[in-house]
């Protein structure tokens, strides 16, 4: 039997998706509206799965006491009410798009301290989700 | 192979304290959750169901038949119950959501004679829940 802990925690934030390695008209064409250089944004929903043994004292595979304040530190608090290609230095040079935010979000993510993180996916609209899953041999490659 | 998943919905109340802590431990631990006098949550409940559908029936299981067992083994038992003091199977655990879906797959697994159960999610609110399934050595 194998149990997992999913917490949803929510943001909201700013992007553009726009990258120097292509021309104005490329980005254009590539990124369409999403590339307006003003920039627009959304309210991201981040769903954190953790397994690992529940702790019999506990009844727990992670106290939320710990893994709120985890996620509120790593997540919420350096993305929340942030235009991302300019506050989350890893978009400086990284197109902020859903699938890298996931990414960043997983590699902070995986040094919670009290369970083995397993899963985040990252809602940008309640229409698009994008999902990062870790496997033993893939941990490695989150930032290949 | 196809999933079928059902969902069903109990309220029900619970408190977590552990009694070989402190009482200052039990708060440190549980924070507000430690309120003896407990508090209570719309639990919601997907029980998935894989299989091969019957070639006559078209059908992994009866849903009828989920319908009744879901009934039996988990309204009756924790619907608009204390599950502190009224779910024998929860005597000795922390009523967390973890045991909980923990009890709920043991009590459903054998019930389940027509494909087999894959996976239970309980959700203790919109923004938590809880999977279990079968699982595998390597990922235990």
């Amino acid at each position: 039997m194998k149990i997992s802990l999913t917490k949803r925690y929510h943001f909201a934030a700013s992007h553009r998706l726009h990258t120097v390695k292509l021309s104005e008209e490329e980005n254009k064409r590539v990124y369409g509206k999403c590339s307006n250089p003003y920039g627009h944004g959304h309210n991201y929903a981040v769903e954190m799965t953790v397994t690992g043994p529940v702790d019999p004292e506990t009844g727990m595979i992670a106290n939320l006491a710990e893994l709120d304040p985890f996620v509120q530190r790593e997540v919420v608090e350096p993305f929340d009410q942030k235009f991302l290609n300019e506050e989350v230095a890893e978009f400086r040079d990284e197109v902020a798009t859903t699938e890298n935010v996931c990414r960043e979000i997983f590699r902070r993510l995986k040094s919670f301290p009290s369970a083995r993180l397993e899963r985040v996916r990252v809602e940008e609209t309640s229409k698009n989700s994008f999902e990062i899953e870790a496997d033993v041999n893939a941990l490695d490659e989150v930032r290949a | 192979m196809i999933r079928i998943t059902r969902k069903i919905e109990f309220s029900a109340a619970h408190f977590y304290h552990n009694p070989s802590f402190s009482a200052e431990e039990n708060r440190r631990v549980f924070g507000k959750c430690n309120n003896p006098h407990g508090h209570g949550h719309n639990y919601v409940l997907e029980v998935t169901i894989a299989g091969e559908p019957d070639p006559t029936t078209g059908m992994v299981l009866d849903l009828k038949e989920l319908k009744d067992i879901l009934q039996t083994e988990v309204m009756e038992r924790m619907d608009h119950r204390h599950l502190n003091y009224e779910v024998p199977e929860l005597a000795g655990q922390i009523p967390t959501c973890e045991n909980i879906a923990a009890v709920i797959w043991k009590l459903l697994e054998p019930k389940i004679k027509s494909g087999k159960l894959d996976r239970v999610r309980l959700y203790e609110s919109p923004e938590l829940f809880v999977d279990v399934s079968a699982g595998n050595g390597a990922r235990a």
